[in-house]
């Protein structure tokens, strides 16, 4: 019995630096061809769904995540409404089919924990007081996730509630940076998460300079945790540019059919 | 929960004392509360710990059992961390399903243990794809008087260390239990340090009372080799800057060594 546990452990470690040695190649290029401090291709529309007052989709890798907003409407139930300021509802949710093998769609404790701490990003953004007793609802759907779609969902989410009209104080924008095959990474796909050392998620707001999101699990030192922030700041702050772009992108699209 | 306004008057209270570095209870911004750590008070689990932070009380208990283990790691035992916010500990708890605060406490217990490979998961394999021993860690809390993080990483540690596994031998892919005990194979010694932001101060170890007028809250989890092994920022709608992460960084490295010589003793 001990020489047949050896031996899967000796496997095991084959197959885990065999994997590791595939991450980063000889030029420092990523198994999708990315450097190591480059995002994937985003891609973000806004009012994408009629019935919502706020919407967006996006897409980041083969992430492909949809937003929906509705609010400020009546608090149910009508115990959660808050005198002084709105509530946000916040449901982060995986598709049956967004991953490999089918994920049921009973809320998971993941999910659970997900829809708590993205609430807790967006909250800082959003003048809650200006709507007393209500709640605002973001749904936010994962049709298809391949690794960050926690920060991606914020990404979106934020584009949503500024859909919808509700008065923020910046727009909250957010990536993760990480740490695989030995090296700091921005923007962290699937297979580097799950092979990696460590995940960094943030979420930021560009104008305020304020994190609103932070989690960590792996295992880093104090210097490589601050490198690693640091770096998914500058992620964040090149998603920004193209969330605004897309906001804009709407009214234009609006004028133009205006004009015709 | 208080009225808002009850809310306002407190953090107004609270913030103009920490302006000059005082907290309502007389303690140090990083100074934690006293430490009260018993091991082994359940006989029935292989181990337990109670922690009392203050007020704050928590039992963990941790049992052993058989299972099979997740298909991706086939070599490797089981831990599974579950949180009770028991109804009796706080006004503000209810019976039912575990809500999103037991979700997330026990969450960032769970992942405390697990990144920082506290237990030698490789050790608790009978059988690689289908055997081996499943840890179920069980927090309870007692009293809630802020701080249940803290209290129940420092009490799960404390359990884990204090866990005794009876000695067994495999017939016929069977356990046949054997006289003994040995310990659980624990490696690393994580310990978490939370902070809160209340107005633009840091503290550590909050009491209810400053709890409920935080900002923000921030905690860090740190192994015995000084490396940070999970981090989760949560509570109320504040924010924390780089610098302010960066300032916690440095006082959680001293602060989770500190607190590691009273949870492990030895």
């Amino acid at each position: 019995m001990k020489a047949s546990k050896k031996k899967t452990k000796q496997e095991t470690e084959k197959k885990s630096a065999k994997k590791a040695e595939k991450l980063i190649d000889k030029k420092g290029v990523r198994l999708d061809g990315r450097k190591l401090d480059e995002l994937r291709p985003v891609k973000l529309e806004v009012g994408v769904i009629p019935n919502a007052d706020g919407s967006a989709y996006l897409e980041q890798g083969k992430n492909k995540i949809l937003v929906g907003v509705y609010g400020p409407k009546e608090a149910h139930p009508r115990h959660i409404a808050r005198q002084d300021r709105a509530v946000i509802q916040c449901r982060y949710h995986m598709a049956p089919f967004s991953v490999d093998e089918r994920k049921s769609p009973a809320p998971s404790r993941r999910d659970v924990e997900l829809s708590k701490v993205i609430r807790e990003a967006l909250e800082p953004a959003i003048f809650l007081e200006y709507y007393p007793k209500t709640a605002i609802q973001v749904y936010i759907e994962i049709l298809q996730a391949d690794g960050g779609t926690r920060c991606a969902g914020i990404t979106a989410a934020a584009l949503a509630l500024a859909d919808a009209g509700i008065p923020m104080r910046d727009l909250v924008v957010a990536c993760a940076a990480g740490k695989a095959d030995g090296k700091l990474m921005l923007d962290l796909m699937d297979t580097e998460d799950k092979v990696g050392e460590a995940d960094v998620p943030v979420a930021f707001m560009p104008n305020l300079n304020a994190i609103t999101l932070l989690q960590m699990d792996g295992n880093l030192s104090v210097d490589e945790f601050e490198n690693a922030i640091s770096m998914a700041i500058d992620g964040c702050k090149q998603i920004y540019a193209l969330q605004k772009e897309a906001l804009k992108l709407k009214y234009v699209a609006a004028e133009e059919a205006k004009e015709e | 929960m208080n009225s808002p306004i009850v809310v306002r008057i407190k953090k107004k209270r609270i913030v103009e004392l920490l302006a000059n570095g005082k907290r309502v209870d007389e303690r140090e911004p990083t100074e934690y509360r006293k430490i009260e750590l018993d091991s082994g008070v359940i006989e029935r689990a292989e181990g337990s710990a109670r922690v009392r932070l203050g007020k704050t009380d928590v039992i963990v208990g941790v049992k052993i059992a058989t299972g099979t283990p997740f298909s991706d790691v086939p070599n490797k035992g089981v831990l599974t961390v579950n949180a009770e916010l028991v109804p009796l500990a706080s006004p503000y708890f209810e019976p039912g399903p575990p809500g999103e605060n037991a979700v997330e406490l026990a969450r960032v217990v769970d992942r405390g243990i697990r990144e920082s490979k506290a237990i030698d998961l490789e050790k608790l394999c009978v059988e690689p794809g289908k055997l081996v021993f499943v840890v179920f860690v069980d927090v309870y809390i007692l009293n809630h008087d802020g701080n249940l993080i803290d209290a129940s990483t420092m009490a799960a540690l404390a359990a884990l260390v204090n866990t005794k596994m009876f000695k067994y031998e495999v017939e016929d892919g069977k356990i046949v239990k054997k006289p003994g005990y040995t310990p659980l194979p624990i490696v690393n010694y994580p310990i978490s340090v939370t902070f809160a932001k209340i107005g633009d101060k840091l503290v550590l170890d909050t009491g209810l009372d400053e709890e409920e007028v935080m900002d923000a809250r921030l905690t860090m989890t740190m192994d015995k080799d000084g490396k940070i092994c999970a981090i989760q920022k949560g509570g109320g709608s504040g924010y924390f800057t780089k610098e302010e992460i960066s300032e916690a960084a440095k006082i959680a490295l001293k602060k989770t060594e500190e607190l590691r010589k009273i949870v492990v003793k030895g």
